[in-house]
């Protein structure tokens, strides 16, 4: 910061955005240097995507001004952008499953024409992987790579087109921490490189690791502009994302589990395409016991919780303080106590177009004081709902309010306030603080520890290691289908979960895994 | 310039009714167009079928008349469209329904001369019995199979036909026309006209009892569907299948039930318009109702009560059709209506938004 400035490679001067009800960027200010990661903080629905997406020309701004190495410049399109040398790499990948690497890099580019010549490719693309440590095998096929081989295929597309400027939506919401530190890696050869990486996240922690300069925003505005990692610190990153002071990670008492609650017994099940996901759980969780499962995606977690709440079926048992609950009606789960937070709140969770209170009556309509007789008390109901969306503090103009009018944050909170309010004995949580805010996050694990403190046994499942680490009181490692490790959580090491939730061995630190070796 | 849609997040409760409305309103103005387009008079037309349908007190009774198939028939789909259970068989079940209810006269399966009160309530039951099969078969198809209950149902409004085809020219026709021997009037549901010896302003009157069989099915239902567990279940199945499962309701069981019930709506429909109209059963005793009855269903944005109301409005349109010539102008009214109300739900759910060019550019 001490010599004048160059002209910055990317440049966004006054950036505004609407969208109905909403001023998703009010005058945003950006600048993006040659040779540098700079980080783009803040909660979702700070304007960040949109910002990006203005940046990748995938929104016009309503006003303002992108200039390209000085030059104000207009994208009517990703491809235009693309041509410029700025290229996005998007949370939901957009690759075709059935073609190779070397495929899915060339697919839709002007040359080769007609004939391909695929050794040629693939020797090019491996060279170009190969400058930026990018560890993927050219000729493999896209679905039998790990989401972060994919996301390697992806930033391996932009640099074969040529991007000088690389923006990275949440790069690491998918990643074990080894290869969260792989990236890293590929993101500082690049900038050594000379090209720039704009790096959008809203972990602290990562960003202070990775940014040479870190941009935060809020509410559509920008709250700091550009400061250095050096000249900050986690906690005022997180005031000026939040607004307010937060505390970091709310504290787990030490407590004796009691009785067991929940035993699940050599449970095998397939997932909806049929293949084999569970192959053969055990594993037992107590009451006032949090026990995190770990795992990357599609390692047979999910599964797991629609079997313990008896939405699939499965081999094995599954008992509820002895009660078999697998196969059975999902009902019978709820009526013994199980409360479920589903991965998919939107779809899953809640119903979108019923009120507030229909969707906070959904466990509990066929018992009294809600049902009477074959009818529902509307006066119990409405008394209910209102009871909790007060207790719970939802955000929402009142009860009879559409569900899918709440924010992510407000969703789950009616979610967890209808699951916790039936008193369960066993809560299954599933990726509950996905996509929330630092502040919704933080009353998440708040009500997770309440219900430990009350006796309630818990399965958490997460690809957030931290959020695992810091609440449970144990960790089990899930990977293809079974449990591949058993950690009570004083002695858990994050490296040796991250090691077995991708396949490798712990103890053996120079095993990591090849890109062939996870590709089964 | 450039036309884009948004989803609209928050419609208030009178936007649907405005636009209902509206759709309603502009495929009248365009059927009007049309009308004019190949030499009629719209105003002229439009006015007789005010006329011809609400004019006096013996076409309202007409009017009413020809809507109350439509009701039962009109709830039956509005049921099963509830729950996005894709009900085309109305047609069919409303034709199974007419020939069970004229099964229990002319089998017979009650001895003739069985007094009214055991006649007409076994004639519903029956009536009702015969449409519920007619909605068990695809709903069991569609619970236990995953068959698609579109196909299954517009396939079995043919298998209907054919059966009461069988019948009607075999072993139940008059003579070898295409029509049975008349119902003794045991089986006819009361008419207005019936009380002309007490009330002789209701002298030729045909409004049946059916009517009320549709007023009060359209009560029950709307109970049911806003007051019941059973319907809270069924909004929330219509709304998010996998929401309802995860509730730990048994999605299968209640698509057989409400398919059953849906079935046994529209075969009471049938059962009403062999009693109440036509006194035995004929080839031809339908046209279309069960097809009408999905526009219905839409035009009512499948509310029990305003079932009724969009019924009234087609039994006027059905009825005026006998009047006006060209005869195809109430069809082509009815199919413009649907694509008005079809291609009007593009408004309820996005906001149409012009782009700009940017200033910049």
């Amino acid at each position: 910061m001490t010599s004048p400035a160059p002209v910055p490679a990317l440049e966004a001067r006054g950036i505004v955005k609407a969208f109905p009800g909403v001023l998703a960027n009010d005058g945003v200010d950006f600048d993006l240097r040659r040779g540098e990661i700079h980080a783009l903080l803040g909660e979702n629905g700070a304007g960040k995507s949109t910002l990006v997406n203005v940046l990748a020309g995938l929104y016009r701004p309503d006003a303002g001004e992108i200039r390209l190495d000085g030059q104000p410049i207009v994208f009517g399109s990703p491809k235009d952008a693309i041509a410029a040398g700025l290229g996005m790499v998007h949370q939901h990948f957009t690759l075709v499953p059935s073609q190779t690497v070397t495929e899915n890099v060339l697919l839709g580019l002007s040359e080769p024409r007609f004939w391909l010549r695929p050794g040629r490719s693939e020797e090019e693309i491996g060279g170009l992987a190969g400058k930026f440590g990018l560890r993927v095998d050219p000729r493999a096929k896209i679905w039998q790579l790990s989401v972060g081989e994919q996301q390697r295929v992806e930033i391996l597309k932009l640099l074969y087109r040529g991007a000088r400027i690389l923006i990275m939506d949440e790069p690491t919401a998918v990643l074990a921490p080894h290869e969260i530190d792989e990236l890293f890696r590929t993101l500082r050869s690049m900038t050594s490189d000379g090209r720039s990486v704009v790096f959008i996240s809203h972990k602290l922690g990562e960003v202070l690791a990775i940014a040479d300069r870190i941009t935060v925003m809020r509410r559509g505005r920008v709250t700091a502009a550009g400061i250095e990692p050096a000249a900050t610190s986690t906690t005022d990153l997180a005031r000026r994302m939040v607004g307010r002071d937060v505390l970091e990670l709310v504290e787990r008492m030490p407590q004796q589990p009691g009785d067991v609650i929940l035993a699940v017994r050599d449970v095998t099940a397939d997932n909806d395409r049929g293949l084999p996901a569970l192959r053969g759980v055990s594993l037992d969780v107590r009451a006032g016991e949090i026990v995190g499962i770990a795992a990357v995606a599609g390692n047979g977690q999910s599964e797991l919780a629609e079997v313990i709440t008896a939405l699939r079926p499965c081999g094995g048992s599954v008992r509820i303080r002895g009660e078999e609950v697998a196969n059975r009606a999902t009902g019978h789960a709820i009526k013994h106590g199980v409360a479920h937070v589903p991965e998919d709140r939107t779809g899953v969770g809640s119903s979108p177009n019923l009120s507030l209170a229909d969707n906070l009556i959904m466990k509990r309509y066929r018992e009294p004081p809600i049902a009477r007789g074959w009818f529902i008390d509307d006066t119990a109901a409405r008394g209910l709902a209102q009871g909790l969306k007060d207790e719970y503090s939802i955000a929402a103009p009142s009860i009879d309010t559409e569900a899918r009018l709440l924010s992510g944050g407000n969703l789950q909170r009616l979610i967890f306030a209808r699951e916790i309010d039936s008193g369960p004995r066993l809560i299954v949580a599933v990726q509950p603080t996905r996509g929330l805010d630092v502040g919704a996050i933080e009353s998440v694990h708040r009500i997770l520890l309440e219900r430990r403190a009350a006796g309630a046994a818990i399965v958490l499942i997460s690809e957030e290691l931290d959020e695992i680490l810091s609440l449970s009181d144990r960790v089990d490692v899930m990977f293809e289908g079974r449990i591949a490790g058993s950690f009570p959580a004083e002695t858990a090491d994050i490296h040796e979960i991250g090691l077995l939730m991708t396949g490798g061995r712990p103890a053996a630190n120079d095993a990591v895994p090849t890109a062939a070796s996870q590709a089964r | 310039m450039h036309l884009r849609l948004e989803p609209r997040i928050d419609a208030p409760r009178w936007f649907t009714a405005v636009v209902t409305l509206g759709a309603l309103g502009f495929a009248l103005v365009l059927s009007g167009l049309i009308i004019w387009l190949v030499g009629g008079d719209p105003v002229k037309s439009f006015s007789h079928i005010v006329v011809a349908a609400f004019g006096s007190v013996g076409v309202i009774s007409d009017t009413l008349v020809k809507a109350t198939p439509l009701i039962l028939t009109g709830l039956a789909c509005s049921l099963a469209f509830r729950m996005r259970l894709w009900n085309i068989g109305a047609e069919g079940q409303f034709l199974l329904g007419a020939w069970g209810a004229s099964a229990v006269v002319l089998a017979p399966i009650l001895p003739a001369g069985t007094p009214a009160i055991v006649v007409i309530p076994a004639m519903m039951l029956a009536g009702a019995a015969a449409g519920g099969l007619w909605g068990f078969i695809p709903g069991v198809l569609r619970a236990r199979l995953g068959v698609n209950e579109i196909i299954t149902t517009l396939m079995l409004n043919y298998v209907a036909l054919f059966w009461l085809q069988f019948w009607v020219f075999g072993p139940w026709s008059k003579g070898g026309f295409p029509e049975t021997e008349p119902f003794p009037p045991e089986a006819w549901l009361p008419r207005l006209t019936d009380l002309a010896a007490s009330f002789p302003i209701l002298g030729g009157l045909t409004l049946h009892l059916g009517l009320i069989f549709g007023i009060v099915a359209a009560t029950i239902m709307w109970i049911a569907l806003e007051r019941t567990r059973w319907g809270y279940e069924i909004r929330l199945i219509g709304d998010s299948p996998r929401a309802a499962r995860y509730a730990g309701i048994d999605i299968n069981r209640k698509i057989i039930v409400v398919f059953v019930i849906s079935g046994a709506l529209a075969g009471l429909g049938g059962m009403s318009e062999v009693a109440g109209v036509v006194h035995g059963l004929q080839d031809r005793i339908s046209p279309g109702y069960g097809f009408t009855a999905i526009i219905i269903a839409y035009l009512a944005r499948f509310g029990p009560f305003r079932v009724i109301f969009a019924s009234i409005l087609f039994g006027a349109l059905i009825l005026a059709g006998r009047e006006i010539q060209p005869s195809g102008v109430p069809a082509m009214i009815q199919g413009i209506v649907l694509f008005a109300l079809v291609g009007s739900d593009v408004l309820i759910r996005y906001r149409i938004r012009f782009d700009r060019r940017l200033a910049t550019a």
